[in-house]
Formats: structure tokens, C-alpha cells, sequence
């Protein structure tokens, strides 16, 4: 496999020789290009957005693109795998690069049909470019047969393709397609491929296949490259100090001090934060220290995070409506009947996003101003370039962006700031490039957070003990941030309501891996095991019951329920624990816990999924996302806490936020995957919400007292035991 | 500034900075080794894992001036010739990296672990580890990975 890398859409195909195949890009004939003629390169850039899918090489190389960021969910093989697939291209001859980052060519769809975009965010990867990737790779095998039967003399329609190779029957000829490259000729036109054209899920060859990710090797030895190991000649260092108080303005206080300060070029102040270029990274830090700054109120000043919950307890009990989210049947009525009621709150604290690789972003800007090129670890977004060309007043197609893998994203690598602060930064310093540096303490102070909220659930149930209602106010900031996951569809409960209500507290806020689905499921899934356990039924029977019209959703639960030995009895000192999730695609999980009553330490010792995602592309990717998303679970449901006082955010690196360490992981996490030829649907958020319900389901079945407030630190356990 | 004298991957580098600057920034900035990761700056993560002489040490913490004098010093980019070491394949085989901004960190405990202690049980594994964080989760293969080498089960097409 070769080395990965982006390339601007000038310099991508004359990185080596070989033919590039233009297909599957709207709006542009589809057309080959000599990648060994540099003046036909140009010839074809002045006339066209340049842009291919695919590059054949005469050695019968072939290198497909990736449009989506590589963040550890493993786009960098999935995506041209379904490419190779359709193209029925010999997967050992292939490596794999990023597209440039152009929407119009490489968008999909799949985010709203009729648009194109870029975009690595809320597990809609493969789901989006399942067909976009598909077709365009049944496209460059069209192209292929039909060279193939032009060079033949021969009716395209008997040939066949195989492993990289044309082969005609009858005839015994066969031909590969590094030899067919010096014959490859484009057809008039090209078939579009609607899905029935395309090859039937059943006659995948690659597709289900476990090879081996094309990203690991060079994660091995040191060599992949994310944006902060950029290193550029005359690069300069920017850091900047934005306080611990969200929305504070700052005042430099020694400004003088700081500007005589070794190795320091430029104070650079912005609304929220100073900004400092030195010559090294390591001066920079150090007048980075020496700041002194007045910091503002804000309107955050007045927050405690671990006070407000009184105040969203009023918000949720008021009668001002917040917003309706879902609405089924007649909730209100449900209740008015209901033989009995059961109404429960569920508290979640601000977790932060901690990937691994702090926020940063290279940027030089051209002397003149005019362009710029951005080196950046980015989930992209509606803005492609984003942000870039509005901080410098150019035209987008002046910003290139070279996208570099990601040292983590979980939601926090789609939101621009780091790229607009480090633009701002680099036009100053035109046209040395800037390397802007977030340390640990920057990254988790000025975090964006997963918002605080409060969920409300009440539900009722008749007099033969069925659910007939189901309310759910959700109480936070951010709509989406803390609405999403709400939905019960898989549970056949004939009333529903939900609503949310808004609480803002000046707090920075953003998506976290599964969003809403976290604390959602969290309340929705105890909820169910409150009224299995007062009627005395096993929950997971329970569950069954009001699945029985959903029966992709109910065979995940039957399915684990057999994967986790459900009905045998564990060692008195530990407890089983069920959940239901949706995210795209449909997952049921079991954990299994003990509680040490002394320390109040829940450790979580095993971990079972049964999910159904259509298609599997990359089965062991898969698993790999059900693990890594669990135990990304089990630590924000244990130990992951941001608590604000005064308006201050109170964590400043891993020693007072703590993560899951490896002494603490279960001993084993499985996963079943259910098989399926329908449509796929993400993953990569399926199993991170199953883990805080199935923990204090388990936790009520062992002690029979309830888990109410996330994240279950030590303290809460023995104040809960306690009680 | 000063002029220090350091031994990286068998290799005699001379770097210009201040005293007091931290190894890891020399490494990655002035030297240009990138592979060795940083992620707290505060010996938390484990992301700078480096070998000192054949010690696993955090590169974050440690100055300059303390390690130049013919200290070998061992990081990701030194550890086999062609990425051939036998965690290296056997991380290969587990498949052990998602993001992998925390591998090199991980790679570089783990090879010092087996060099004291070639079959370690899992709870020493676990203990030794402890200090590497992975918000990717992959601790599990990281795991399986080291085991893999301990007991000498590293499939020979990977
Ligand atoms: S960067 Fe050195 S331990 Fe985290
Ligand atoms: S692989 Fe991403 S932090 Fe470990």
C-alpha cells in the first residue's frame, strides 16, 4: 500500500504516470487523461474542475480516492472498497489517497438529495456513498469493457471482468487493465447505473471481506501524518490564550513584556483570546505563559454547573411548552388513565471531547494575499474551505486545502474555529506559514462541550401492565446537541410526546460522538427497565413484547440475548444490564458489572452487541467501532466530568479529566453482526449510547437502587447506595 | 541557545535551542521525528513514549540538557528497520489502530515492556500499559497485540 497523502487538484495527477479516469463526476464529460503528459494536464485543468476517481497505471496500479476524513473509522478502505468492487479491481494493485476537497465533484448526496457535500459527521459515511462510490466504480469497469471490446473487435456484451482483467469466454482471451491502459478509449456515453445495474449484495467479492485497513501500516511506525507534524520552511508558531471563562473578553495587561519576550514576532489580540507568533513553538509557549490578561464577565459568569440542575428541574415542571420533537397519539389522555405512572429525571454533566490529537491547523497565505493553502485535520463541512476564504476576503477556489488524517474527531473536528484562528493568524504573518498549537489545557478549557441537560420521562401503563404513554422533555442548550434520540420507533407504544425546552448558560457547546442519543437513550432505556422491574418481568423479555412490530430491531435483541447467555445466573456479586439502541443502524447490548461497595468503583466486565447495519462493508472495522465505542461509553458513564464554577471551566488536562485506562477495560467485548442486504447505516454512534443504560440496568438488578445522574463517579455510586 | 549533542535511533543529531526546552519538542520540531505524538505535555497520556536507554520515558517532561550526553535515545521511527518489529506486525495483525495518534506511544511501552518481561501476563500488560491513553478505545487489540508477540502467534502473512 502506498503512502496516503492529499494532493491540490493541480499537483494530484502528475504525481506519477498512468491514465486518469474521470467518471462518476457530475457536470464534466467523462474523458481520460495522460498522467504522463504534463501539457495535456494543463490543458484539461484550464478547461475543467479536474477531478477523478480513479488512476490507472500502466503496471496495472490503480489508485482510487477517498472523499471522506479518516478518523480512525476506517473511510480510507471502506469507501474504495465498494469502488474496487464495482470495478472489479484487483484489491492488492490498489492504494488509496484523499480526494482534493472539492464538493461539487466529490460530494454525496446522502446528507440531502439534490446537494453535495463533504462532510465526516454523524456516522453518514457509508451510508452516503454507498451508491455514489458504487457507481462510479461500475463506471470505470464500463470503461474498461468497452476499450476492451473496441481493441477486441468484439460485442462488450461478452466480456466479463475479473480481478483487474477483461476477460472474453468464448475466446479464452483475456486482457488486464494495466495492459488495456495504452488502448482505453471513452465511450460516447455512459450508462448511469441506477442500484439495479450495480452488482447484487450476494455476488460481493470484497465487500464483507475483512483485508486489512489501508491507514494501519503507516500508524505503526510513525510515519502517517496528522496536521501538527506539518513541517514547513520558515514555518512560524501561533498559540493563543482564550481564558477559562466562555465569552470573557480579554485585556492585555503587559503587553510590552510580552512583545521583548524571546522569539516573539506579533501579539495578535482577537475578541476572546491573545494571540502570540514566536519563532519556536517552545517561545511561544513561553510568552503564551507570561500573559497577563483582564478577563471580562460573561454570560457565563454566573453558572455552576453542579447547581443548576434545581433551575432545569423548574424549566421542565413549567407550563410554557418548549418545542415538540415527536408526537403520537394523545400523551396527555395516556396519562389522565393511566392505572399507573412512573415519572423519572436523568441528569447528565458536560463531558469534553478528548481526542487524542489537540486542535491545531498549518496555514500559509501567499505574500500578495490571494491564496492560501491550509494543511488541517478536518470532518469538513457545508464550507469545504472551511472558513478560510471569508477570513481572508478571497474566493474559495483560491484556499486549498490538503486534508491530513485525524488524530480523533468525535463531533469536535467539524466545528472551524481552529481553522479560521489559525487563518487569522497566518495572514498577519504572510507569507510564513503559521502552525497554530492548541495545547491539552487550550483543547479541554475552551473545550465544546457535550451540553448539561435534564431529561423528564414520565410513562404510563394500563391496567394489564402495558406501556400506553411515553412523555420526555429534554431540558439543555443547543437544540439538536441535546434533542436527537428522542424517538422511540422500534417500540411499539401508541402514545408519544417529546420536547425540548432551551437553557443556555453562555457554555461553548458541540456535538460529541452520538450527540443527544447519549443522554436520550440514557433516560429512555432505564425508564423501561423502572416499570419492567415494578411489574417483575425480566426487562429484556419486556422489551421484546414492545419490539414485536419491529422485527430488524427485535432479532438484535434475540440475538443478544443468546450472545450474552442472558437467562444464565452470573456470580452473585455481578448483574446483567440490557439496552436498545438506534443510530442509523439498529444495536442491542448487554453488559456485565460488579460494584465494589466500598469505593463505590463500578467495573464493567464484559460487553455484548447484536447489530444490524445492512451491509456490512468491512466486518472487522465494524467491531472495531462496537469496541472502541463502548469503551469510549463505559468512560464518559464512569469518569468523564467538566464542572463549571463561577463560569469557569474547572478541568484543564487528563489529570483532574480522567479517561478509561487500560486497567479498567472489560475483559472481553463481542459483537455479533447480523447479516443483511439492505441499504448500510453507521456505526460508528450505535454503541456509545447502549453503555450508561445497560450499566445502571445491570446496577438496579444488583442493588435495586437507581442510577440517575451521568457520569456514575465512585462518590455518586456510594451516595446512591447509601440512600 | 545552546548547542546539544543528542544520540536518536543511532543516529548523532545537534539541535540550537534553549536549555530547558522539553525533549519532546526538540524531537518533533526541531528534528523533525513526528512520530512521536503529543497529547497532555504533563506525563498523563503517554503519547511521547521514547526509550531512554531502553527505559520508556515521557518525552513532554523531560529538558534537554539532561538527555545529550551520549544518552541513546529510541523513538517510533528507530525501533525496527522497516517497520518490521514484531509489535509492529503483530499490530498489523490485530488491526490495532483506529485514529492512531496514540500508537507510536502505545507501540513504544509496549516493545520496552517485552524487553523486561518477554511473557507478561495480561494484568501486567494492563499495569504497564495503563499510562498510554487511547480515546479510540483500542485497548482491547493493543492487548491482544502483545500477546500475540509474547507468545510468538504473529500470523506470517501480515
Ligand atoms: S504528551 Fe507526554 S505524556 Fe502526554
Ligand atoms: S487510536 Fe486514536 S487515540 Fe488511540
Amino acid at each position: 500500500m502506498k503512502k496516503s497523502s492529499t494532493y491540490s487538484r493541480r499537483d494530484f495527477l502528475k504525481s506519477s504516470g498512468g491514465i486518469a479516469l474521470f467518471v462518476g463526476a457530475s457536470g464534466i464529460l467523462p474523458q481520460l487523461v495522460s498522467c504522463s503528459s504534463p501539457e495535456e494536464i494543463e490543458k484539461v485543468l484550464e478547461k475543467h474542475e479536474v477531478t477523478a476517481w480513479v488512476k490507472l497505471s500502466e503496471n496495472g496500479d490503480i489508485t482510487i480516492f477517498n472523499p471522506a476524513s479518516e478518523m480512525g473509522q476506517g473511510s480510507m478502505t471502506s469507501l474504495p472498497m465498494l469502488f474496487a468492487e464495482e470495478m472489479d479491481a484487483d484489491w492488492s494493485k490498489v492504494s488509496v489517497e484523499f480526494s482534493p476537497q472539492e464538493s461539487e465533484i466529490y460530494g454525496s448526496p446522502g446528507w440531502s438529495p439534490g446537494t453535495k457535500m463533504m462532510f465526516t459527521v454523524g456516522s453518514r459515511t457509508t451510508n452516503s456513498y454507498y451508491t455514489t462510490m458504487r457507481t462510479a466504480g461500475a463506471q470505470a469497469r464500463y470503461v474498461l469493457l468497452h476499450s476492451a471490446a473496441s481493441h477486441w473487435d468484439l460485442p462488450i456484451a461478452e466480456l466479463s471482468t475479473k480481478k483487474s482483467k477483461v476477460v472474453h469466454e468464448k475466446s479464452n482471451k483475456e486482457i488486464s487493465y494495466g495492459e488495456l491502459v495504452s488502448f482505453l478509449q471513452m465511450p460516447a456515453s455512459l450508462p448511469e447505473f441506477s442500484e439495479g445495474q450495480l452488482k447484487d449484495p450476494s455476488d460481493f467479492q470484497l465487500v464483507g471481506k475483512n483485508i486489512q485497513r489501508t491507514d494501519i501500516p503507516e500508524k505503526v511506525t510513525g510515519q502517517a501524518k496528522f496536521s501538527i507534524d506539518i513541517r514547513l520552511p520558515d514555518m512560524l508558531f501561533g498559540v493563543i490564550e482564550r481564558g477559562n471563562l466562555h465569552g470573557s473578553k480579554p485585556t492585555l495587561l503587559n503587553e510590552p513584556e510580552i512583545s521583548a519576550s524571546k522569539g516573539v514576532l506579533k501579539i495578535i489580540p482577537l475578541d476572546y483570546g491573545i494571540g502570540v507568533v514566536a519563532n519556536s513553538l517552545e517561545e511561544a509557549l513561553a510568552a503564551k505563559k507570561k500573559l497577563a490578561i483582564a478577563w471580562s464577565e460573561s454570560k457565563a459568569s454566573d453558572h455552576q454547573s453542579q447547581e443548576i440542575y434545581g433551575s432545569y428541574e423548574k424549566i421542565a415542571a413549567s407550563k410554557d411548552p418548549g418545542r415538540v420533537l415527536t408526537e403520537k397519539g394523545n400523551v396527555k389522555q395516556a396519562h389522565r388513565l393511566a392505572a399507573k405512572t412512573f415519572t423519572s429525571d436523568f441528569k447528565n454533566d458536560y463531558v469534553y471531547h478528548a481526542q487524542m490529537e489537540p486542535l491545531n491547523a498549518v496555514i500559509k497565505v501567499s505574500g500578495d494575499l490571494g491564496s492560501a493553502e491550509v494543511w488541517v485535520g478536518s470532518q469538513q463541512g457545508f464550507d469545504t474551505k472551511l472558513g478560510v476564504p471569508e477570513i481572508l476576503g478571497i474566493p474559495p477556489e483560491n484556499v486549498t486545502i490538503h486534508l491530513q488524517y485525524l488524530g480523533g474527531g468525535f463531533g469536535r473536528r467539524s466545528m472551524n474555529d481552529f481553522v479560521e484562528e489559525c487563518a487569522i493568524l497566518a495572514k498577519e504573518m504572510a507569507p510564513c506559514p503559521v502552525k497554530l498549537f492548541w495545547t491539552r489545557e487550550d483543547d479541554m478549557t475552551y473545550g465544546a462541550f457535550r451540553p448539561l441537560s435534564l431529561q423528564r420521562l414520565t410513562a404510563s401503563t394500563d391496567a394489564q401492565g402495558n406501556l400506553t404513554g411515553f412523555s420526555h422533555v429534554v431540558v439543555g442548550d443547543g437544540g439538536g446537541l441535546v434533542a436527537s434520540g428522542v424517538q422511540n420507533d422500534h417500540y411499539d407504544i401508541p402514545n408519544q410526546f417529546a420536547e425540548w425546552r432551551e437553557a443556555s448558560n453562555g457554555i461553548r457547546i458541540k456535538h460529541w460522538r452520538s450527540v443527544g442519543h447519549g443522554p436520550n437513550k440514557f433516560a429512555i432505556e432505564c425508564m423501561l427497565d423502572e416499570i419492567a422491574k415494578d411489574q417483575g418481568k425480566d426487562p429484556l423479555q419486556f422489551r421484546k413484547r414492545l419490539m414485536k412490530n419491529s422485527p430488524r430491531a427485535l432479532a438484535t435483541l434475540v440475538k443478544v440475548e443468546e450472545l450474552s447467555q442472558w437467562n444464565k445466573t452470573t456470580a452473585s456479586d455481578r448483574a446483567k444490564g440490557v439496552a436498545f439502541v438506534e443510530h442509523g443502524s439498529l444495536g442491542s447490548g448487554v453488559c456485565e458489572i460488579s460494584v465494589d461497595r466500598d469505593s463505590g468503583k463500578i467495573t464493567v466486565h464484559n460487553f455484548w452487541i447484536a447489530l444490524d447495519a445492512g451491509v456490512i462493508i468491512h466486518p472487522d472495522n465494524v467491531k472495531a467501532q462496537m469496541e472502541g465505542g463502548i469503551i469510549m461509553g463505559i468512560s464518559s458513564a464512569l469518569k468523564e466530568q467538566i464542572t463549571i464554577v463561577d463560569g469557569k471551566v474547572q478541568q484543564s488536562n487528563f489529570h483532574e479529566y480522567e479517561l478509561l485506562r487500560m486497567e479498567d477495560v472489560p475483559d472481553d467485548i463481542e459483537t455479533f453482526l447480523i447479516s443483511s442486504n439492505s441499504h448500510p447505516e453507521g456505526v460508528g454512534e450505535t454503541a456509545t449510547p447502549m453503555v450508561a443504560c445497560a450499566i445502571a440496568n445491570a446496577f438496579l438488578t444488583l442493588t435495586g437502587k437507581k442510577l440517575r445522574h451521568l457520569p456514575f463517579t465512585p462518590e455518586r455510586v456510594l451516595e446512591v447506595l447509601r440512600s | 541557545m545552546a548547542n546539544y549533542k543528542l544520540e536518536i535511533n543511532d543516529i548523532a543529531y545537534e539541535v540550537d535551542v534553549d536549555e530547558g526546552t522539553s525533549l519532546l519538542w526538540v524531537i518533533r520540531e526541531h528534528l523533525g521525528l513526528t512520530g512521536t505524538k503529543y497529547g497532555c505535555g504533563i506525563a498523563q497520556c503517554g503519547a511521547c513514549t521514547i526509550h531512554i536507554d531502553k527505559t520508556p520515558m515521557r518525552a513532554c517532561v523531560l529538558q534537554v540538557q539532561d538527555f545529550s550526553e551520549g544518552q541513546k535515545i529510541r523513538t517510533i521511527e528507530g525501533l525496527s528497520e522497516n517497520g518490521d518489529h514484531p509489535l509492529q506486525k503483530a499490530w498489523i495483525a490485530s488491526q490495532a489502530p483506529q485514529c492512531g495518534y496514540c500508537q507510536s506511544g502505545q507501540i513504544m511501552q509496549a516493545a520496552a515492556l517485552l524487553e523486561e518481561n518477554p511473557n507478561p501476563s495480561r494484568e501486567e500488560i494492563k499495569s504497564k500499559m495503563n499510562g498510554i491513553l487511547c480515546r479510540c478505545g483500542t485497548y482491547l487489540r493493543v492487548i491482544k497485540a502483545i500477546e500475540m508477540v509474547a507468545k510468538n502467534e504473529i500470523p506470517s502473512n501480515s
